[in-house]
């Protein structure tokens, strides 16, 4: 292990990750949450916005994009419309399994976060929109919500500062598609979840075509520790751009899978050994990685020994962070057929709505059936590249995107292992024709 | 995309209605949403009508649409779009979701399939003797936990949604068998994980443990798990 300053208990924003330890609001607050909220909210929507943007947090849901520049899109007066904050508690990102543990165990920091992020919004309601396959998860946010409104903490005169704020719980039904913003509004509103066209964005006509702003549920519950400890003490951990303590979900071939939540920027190497007990067999027994949920490509062996886990540093290798999901995969994986399960998941997930999207995944998975067997042609490798660089960039939502770059990883990292398989089947053939003769 | 389609008209009852305790807390869901903002409720509405009755019918598809005053279209819409509500019946203890993405794929989902398949039958058919059903689903959003199985049941005089982790073939079929004879058995890490923490000796947040289960399974011991 390198010499990496790992992130200590002290620093742990989510207290009670795993829910082993008093799970009662009193509980929570001797564990310092919901600890002077009043006076949090008393330094006003520019202190908390300004605060947001020093911290240099960046949205937990994927994409990363800096969370007080989010808000601060939001209209400074209200046009008479009521203001929303929507939490998007789809997780649905394959991998992708944090925002649960948030969910089901820390449930307060996300409450707390509601008010504050809704009252720098100048917004007196949250609707939390949560994947309805996560039933208990549901359960345990509602008891949370229940105690906060039982407490004063949240409803009229919040925290006895003054301000009214509701807080909602809704769910989904088993849709990936509803984990993008857009679509995620459409279907609060009762509606199939098919994503918008953008303009407008949802800071002008978001939920109910009122000016809503919809965050990840990690963004919203981090929230109220970095107020209280200080944008600067959040800017402390990770590397310039990249700032913060973040939750890593690590599955597959690992010693011992788990979540955890780490400074960013960490070396992947230190994050797997210290916490997943090391990689299965060893590094070198490592093939392949997806850090980041499967929607970014893949990396092999030796582009993951040294990288560090950030924004930039996996972009610079052309995968990305995205959820922080990370897919460790040894030498006895099948990788062509690990990224056609992928396809498989795009093709069923697609809403339809567009056409490169909806004939492009069906088509990019039959090609993937195809090759996790070997049937097919060399040179349809390079068309099945060229297929999925149609449907990037091509479609409404960024599911297409997602969609086809797993398979671009594939083919830019594993394209010897594809035309191997293509060439033994070929051999086989031939066997089998001589044998026959 | 794929098409999902209403139950043949000789398997759709005549009439739906929400038990009484239902009812009222049909009031709660609308509430939560503006004036007039009432079709934002029609997801959890046919949510606790499948929990209800098992499976989601033409007749609370109907019933729905006049408790929200949408036209029936929107609801059927809203009904055959989203992939967990089920359009024809289940087992009637127990219908199993096992992930078969990716990450339990590399887990060993695909034995757990092939538990459902010799245990109960082929994916969507309901078991012999009319007690299980199963599908293969997408990623639940409990990696860490793979492989995983999501198993809604109705036992023990109510509905239950548990999340069942860290499974090999025979303990899942063990649980499966359970299911069966109208059993609850406990949900969670099969392994003996507390929750997402790894096994064995923890690396963070190792102080002043005093809950006895995760939240998950806490939920499911109060219903009556064992
Ligand atoms: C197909 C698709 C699925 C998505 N699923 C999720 C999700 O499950 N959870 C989430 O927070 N963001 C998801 N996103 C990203 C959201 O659109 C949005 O960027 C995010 O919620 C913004 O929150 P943040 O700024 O706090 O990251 C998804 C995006 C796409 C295109
Ligand atoms: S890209 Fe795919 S999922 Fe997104 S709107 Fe188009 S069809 Fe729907
Ligand atoms: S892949 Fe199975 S829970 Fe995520």
């Amino acid at each position: 292990m390198s010499n990496f300053d790992f992130l200590t208990d002290e620093n742990r924003i989510f207290t009670n990750l795993y829910g082993q330890k008093d799970r009662s609001l009193k509980g929570v607050k001797a564990r310092g949450h919901w600890d002077g909220t009043a006076d949090i909210l008393s330094k006003g929507r520019d202190w908390i916005v300004q605060e947001m943007k020093d911290s240099g947090l960046r949205g937990r849901g994927g994409a990363g994009f800096p969370t007080g520049l989010k808000w601060s899109f939001m209209p400074k007066e209200s046009d008479g419309r009521p203001h929303y904050l929507v939490v998007n508690a789809d997780e649905s990102e394959p991998g992708t399994c944090k925002d649960r543990e948030i969910m089901r165990h820390d449930p307060h920091t996300l409450i707390e976060g509601c008010l504050i992020a809704s009252f720098a919004m100048g917004a007196n309601a949250a609707y939390i929109y949560i994947r309805g396959e996560y039933v208990r998860e549901k359960e345990a946010l509602q008891r949370a919500i229940d105690e906060a409104y039982e407490d004063g903490l949240i409803g009229k005169n919040a925290c006895g500062a003054g301000y009214d704020f509701d807080c909602y719980l809704s769910h989904g039904a088993g849709a990936y598609i509803c984990g993008e913003e857009t679509a995620l509004i459409e279907s609060l509103e009762g509606k199939k979840g098919m994503p918008r066209l953008k303009p407008p964005f949802p800071a002008n006509v978001g939920l109910y075509g009122c000016p809503s702003t919809v965050n990840n549920v990690e963004s919203i519950a981090v929230v109220p520790t970095i107020l209280r400890r200080g944008a600067s003490w959040f800017a402390g951990f990770g590397r310039e751009r990249n700032a913060g303590t973040k939750v890593f979900a690590i599955s597959g071939h690992v010693n011992r899978p788990c979540v955890v939540e780490e400074a960013m920027s960490i070396p992947f190497q230190d994050l797997i050994d210290r916490h997943c007990g090391g990689f299965r067999g060893g590094y070198e027994n490592m093939k392949a990685v997806i850090p980041g949920g499967s929607s970014v490509p893949c990396l092999t062996n030796a582009q993951a020994k040294d990288v560090l886990m950030d924004f930039d540093a996996l972009s610079e290798l052309k995968s990305g962070l995205g959820t922080a999901a990370v897919i460790v995969m040894d030498e006895s994986t099948d990788i062509i057929k690990a990224i056609w399960r992928l396809s498989k998941f795009y093709k069923h997930e697609s809403c339809g709505q567009c056409t490169p999207c909806r004939e492009g995944t069906g088509w990019m998975m039959r090609v993937m059936d195809r090759l996790v067997e070997g049937r097919a042609a060399v040179e349809e490798i390079d068309m099945l590249l060229e297929v999925t660089k149609q449907v990037e960039g091509h479609t409404i939502c960024a599911l297409g995107d997602a969609a086809a770059w797993p398979i671009q990883g594939l083919i830019r990292n594993f394209r010897g292992e594809i035309e191997e398989r293509i060439r033994a089947l070929d051999t086989g053939r031939v066997t089998a024709a001589v044998a026959a003769e | 995309m794929s098409t999902r389609r209403l139950a043949a008209d000789d398997l759709q009852p005549d009439s739906f209605a929400f038990n009484p305790a239902n009812t009222e807390w049909v009031k709660t869901q609308i509430a939560k949403f503006p004036e007039g903002r009432q079709a934002s409720a029609v997801i959890p509405l046919l949510w606790r009508a499948q929990e209800q009755e098992g499976w989601v019918t033409r007749a609370a598809i109907e019933t729905i649409a006049k408790t929200l005053d949408m036209p029936t279209i929107r609801v059927l819409e809203v009904a055959t779009f989203y992939f967990m509500f089920q359009l024809s019946p289940t087992g009637e203890h127990a219908h199993v979701q096992v992930c078969g993405t990716t990450p339990c794929m590399l887990c060993g989902a695909e034995s757990l399939v092939a538990v459902c398949e010799r245990v109960i039958g082929p994916m969507h058919t309901v078991s012999a003797d009319g007690t299980l059903s199963w599908e293969e689903v997408e990623c639940l959003g409990a990696c860490a936990n793979a492989p995983m199985a999501q198993i809604d049941s109705w036992v023990k005089g109510g509905f239950h949604s548990d999340y069942y982790e860290d499974m090999d073939e025979a303990g899942f079929e063990a649980i499966l068998e359970a299911f069966r004879k109208g059993e609850y058995p406990k949900p969670g890490s099969q392994k003996g994980r507390f929750a997402s923490e790894p096994l064995g000796e923890q690396t963070a947040l190792t102080a002043d443990h005093v809950e006895q289960h995760n939240a998950a399974v806490s939920a499911a011991l109060s219903e009556g798990a064992a």
